[in-house]
C-alpha cells in the first residue's frame, strides 16, 4: 500500500556567482511515501537544505540552478511546473519548517496574521470568521494560547516562535513537510517538546516529513528511513534499523556516529572524522570522501563508486561494489 | 503616545532656544548697524542715538537675548527693520510658497522614486534597473540650479511652453517642482531599492514564499513595509530641508518664499526677520521629526512597544 509521494531522480543543483560555480548537489536519488519520515543528514554544507529548497523551487534567485534531474510530486513534474501551478502546492501540499525561528517570521505583523495568510492563500473560499477560528486552532495544537495573536514575533521567545513557524507549515494539512533542522536553534527541553509535537502531529494528520538534521539522536527518535549526505551526494540510504543497526555501512556514516561523544566511556577527547568536506567549486573524478577516508584504496580517487543495493539499505562505496556478488 | 508626543514637543523648546542663541550670537559678531541701516548714512547723532535706546539696542547682549527669546515665546518676533511690518506677518506672507512648493515636491519624489526603486530591487540587474541608476545617478550629480536653468531654457525659452517667473498658477509650478524634486526622487529611489534589495534576501521573504504567496503579496505585504523605515527618514529629512525654503531654486525662479526673505534679510543685515526665518525652519525641522519617529511606531511595533512597555511597568509598580 506503500504509494510514491515524492521521487527525486539523479538531481543536480549549482549555485553559481560571479567567482565560482558550486556544485551543491551532485546526483540525489530519494524517494518517500505517504506517511513516511526521512532523515537527511550530514555535516553543514553537505546540501541538506539544499534538496528541501530544490523541492519547494526556492533556490536563490539568479543563484541557485537546478541543472538536471528530475522531482515528481505525487507524479507531478516539479522542476518544470509554472510557477502559478508552484504557489498553489507551496504551503498547501508541500510545506517548510525553517532552521532559524528567529529570522523566519516577518517582525512587523502579528503572528495570527502570518498563520492567516498561509490559511486565506489556500482556501479562497473560507470567511473571516473560518480563518481567525482556524488560526486559534493552530496556535492551541502547537500550545500557544490563541489570545497571544495578536502579539509580535518579538514578543516570543525563541521555542515559542519555532512552534509558531510550525503552525504556519502545518496550517493546510500539507502532505510532505520539509523540517529543516527544526530543532537546532532551540534548547534541549524545547527540543524534546518541539520533536514530540511534531511526531503527534505526523500521526495525526498522516503527513510525510523529511526531516533534515545533523542531530543522529533526533533521527533516531522519529524517522523511518534515513540518508547520509556527503558533499552534495547520499552515500549512505536505507531503513533506520539498517543505518542503526545494520552491519554494513559508509565509511564517513562510520565516521559520523563515531563522532558521538560515548556517555559511558571515559574518553576525555572526542573522535571527529579528521580533515574537511572537499572544496565544492571542483569537479571530483573520484570518491568525494577518498580525502578523509580511513579505507580508502587506489581506485577511491581514480573512479567514482556506485550505489550498491542490499534489500534497500543502499551504501556508494567500493568496499562493498564486490559484496554484492558474494 | 500622547504622552510621549508632549514630552518630544517640550523637548523642542530647549532646541529651539539653542537655535536662537547661536543665530543671535552670530549676527551679533557680523559687522553692520541696523540704525544706520534703517536711518542712512547720514543721519544726526542724537536721532541715531534715540533710536537705538529706543530698540533697546544699547542693553548689554544677554539681556537682549533674554527679551528676545521671551518675545519669542509670546508670539512676537519684532518688526523688520527694512520693511517695519511685523516679522510673523512677513514669514507668513512668504510660508505658503515655500510651503506649497515643498510639499508637491515630495509628493512628486515619493510617487515616483517609491514604485521605481521597488522596481528596481525586484528586477536587480535587468535593463531596467540600470537604466534607473544611471538616470538616478546623474541627477543627483546634478546641482539642482544647473538643473533648474536647463528646463528654464527648454521649456521656457526654446519651447515658450512654461512660464519663467513667479507661482502665480499652477503652470508656473511645473518647473520648480521638477527641480526641487529631482534630487529627493533620486536619494529616495536609491535608499528605496537598496533597503529592498536587503530585505528580500530575509529568511521572512523566504517564509512568505513558501507559504505560496504572489509575488505581488510578498513583495508589498511583507518585504516593502520592512524597508519602509530608512525610506520615511530619508522623506523626512529632505521634507524638512525644504521646509526651510530653498534659495538657489527660489532665486532662480524668482519665487517669493522663505528662502529668498531670509537671504534678502541676510544681506541687509535684517536681524528680526533672519531669526524668525531659522526659528521658523528650526521648527519645522523639530516637527518633522517627531513626525517621522511616530511614523516608525506605526511601521514597527518593535519601536511602539517602547512606550507599552513603560505603560506596563507603570501598572505593576
Amino acid at each position: 500500500m506503500s504509494e510514491k509521494l515524492l521521487e527525486i531522480k539523479n538531481l543536480h543543483v549549482m549555485y553559481k556567482t560571479d567567482e565560482d560555480d558550486v556544485y551543491a548537489l551532485n546526483g540525489i536519488d530519494l524517494d518517500l511515501d505517504k506517511g513516511e519520515t526521512l532523515g537527511l543528514v550530514g555535516e553543514t554544507g553537505a546540501g541538506k537544505t539544499t534538496i528541501a529548497l530544490s523541492i519547494l523551487k526556492l533556490l536563490p534567485e539568479r543563484t541557485g540552478f537546478i541543472t538536471q534531474g528530475e522531482i515528481l510530486f505525487e507524479g507531478r513534474d516539479v522542476v518544470n511546473m509554472k510557477e502559478e501551478e508552484m504557489r498553489m502546492l507551496r504551503g498547501n501540499d508541500i510545506s517548510m519548517i525553517f532552521a532559524d525561528p528567529m529570522s523566519a517570521l516577518n517582525p512587523l505583523h502579528t503572528v495570527g496574521k502570518q498563520i492567516a495568510e498561509v490559511i486565506e492563500l489556500h482556501n479562497t473560499g473560507m470567511s473571516h470568521g473560518e480563518i481567525e477560528k482556524k488560526v486559534d486552532e493552530m496556535m492551541e495544537l502547537v500550545g500557544i494560547p490563541a489570545e497571544r495573536k495578536t502579539e509580535y514575533p518579538h514578543q516570543f521567545s525563541g521555542g515559542m516562535r519555532q512552534r509558531i513557524v510550525i503552525a504556519i507549515a502545518l496550517s493546510c494539512t500539507p502532505r510532505l513537510l520539509l523540517a529543516d533542522e527544526p530543532t537546532t536553534a532551540l534548547d534541549v527541553t524545547i527540543q524534546a517538546q518541539v520533536l514530540k509535537m511534531m511526531d503527534d502531529l505526523k500521526e495525526r494528520l498522516n503527513t510525510a516529513m523529511i526531516m533534515i538534521t545533523h542531530d543522529l539522536g533526533v533521527v533516531a527518535q522519529i524517522c523511518n528511513k534515513v540518508a547520509i549526505i556527503y558533499a552534495g551526494e547520499i552515500v549512505e540510504y536505507g531503513k533506520i534499523e539498517d543505518i542503526y543497526e545494520g552491519e554494513r555501512h559508509h565509511p564517513y556514516t562510520v565516521g559520523l556516529f563515531g563522532s558521538i561523544p560515548d556517555i559511558t566511556s571515559n574518553a576525555e577527547r572526542l573522535t571527529p572524522i579528521d580533515g574537511l568536506m572537499p572544496d565544492p567549486t571542483k569537479p571530483i573524478p573520484g570518491c568525494r570522501f577518498a580525502d578523509r577516508c580511513p579505507s580508502c584504496m587506489d581506485i577511491c580517487s581514480r573512479k567514482s563508486p556506485g550505489m550498491v543495493n542490499f534489500d534497500g539499505h543502499q551504501i556508494k562505496c567500493f568496499l562493498y561494489e564486490s559484496g554484492e556478488e558474494n | 503616545m500622547l504622552k510621549y508626543i508632549g514630552k518630544r514637543l517640550l523637548m523642542m523648546i530647549p532646541v529651539i532656544i539653542g537655535v536662537i542663541f547661536i543665530i543671535f550670537t552670530i549676527m551679533e559678531l557680523t559687522p553692520g548697524d541696523p540704525v544706520m541701516m534703517i536711518l542712512g548714512e547720514g543721519a544726526p547723532m542724537e536721532a541715531q542715538e534715540a533710536l537705538r535706546e529706543e530698540m533697546g539696542l544699547n542693553n548689554p547682549f544677554l539681556v537682549r537675548f533674554a527679551q528676545y527669546v521671551i518675545g519669542a515665546f509670546q508670539g512676537d518676533l519684532g518688526t523688520s527693520y527694512t520693511s517695519n511690518l511685523p516679522v510673523f506677518d512677513e514669514i507668513m506672507s512668504r510660508m505658503p510658497y515655500t510651503l506649497s512648493l515643498a510639499t508637491f515636491s515630495i509628493c512628486v519624489a515619493v510617487i515616483v522614486g517609491l514604485p521605481i526603486g521597488i522596481l528596481s530591487a525586484i528586477k536587480q540587474y535587468s535593463l531596467t534597473d540600470n537604466m534607473t541608476l544611471a538616470i538616478s545617478l546623474t541627477i543627483t550629480s546634478m546641482p539642482a540650479f544647473f538643473l533648474a536653468m536647463l528646463l528654464m531654457m527648454i521649456f521656457c525659452i526654446k519651447l515658450g511652453w512654461l512660464p519663467m517667473m513667479g507661482l502665480s498658477s499652477p503652470k508656473h509650478y511645473i518647473l520648480p517642482v521638477i527641480a526641487s524634486a529631482s534630487s529627493t526622487t533620486a536619494a529616495l529611489l536609491r535608499m528605496t531599492r537598496t533597503t529592498m534589495l536587503e530585505v528580500i534576501r530575509q529568511d521572512y521573504i523566504r517564509t512568505a514564499k513558501a507559504k505560496g504567496a504572489t509575488p505581488r503579496g510578498v513583495t508589498y505585504g511583507h518585504a516593502l513595509r520592512n524597508a519602509l523605515l530608512p525610506v520615511v527618514t530619508v522623506i523626512g529629512t529632505n521634507f524638512g530641508f525644504a521646509l526651510g525654503g530653498s534659495i538657489v531654486l527660489e532665486q532662480v525662479f524668482t519665487i517669493p518664499g522663505l528662502g529668498q526673505l531670509m537671504i534678502n534679510a541676510i544681506r541687509q543685515k535684517d536681524t528680526p526677520i533672519v531669526m524668525g526665518a531659522v526659528m521658523t525652519t528650526a521648527i519645522f525641522a523639530s516637527l518633522i521629526n517627531l513626525l517621522v519617529d511616530i511614523i516608525y511606531t506605526y511601521i514597527d511595533p518593535r519601536l511602539a512597544s517602547q512606550f507599552t512597555s513603560v505603560k506596563r511597568q507603570v501598572k505593576k509598580a
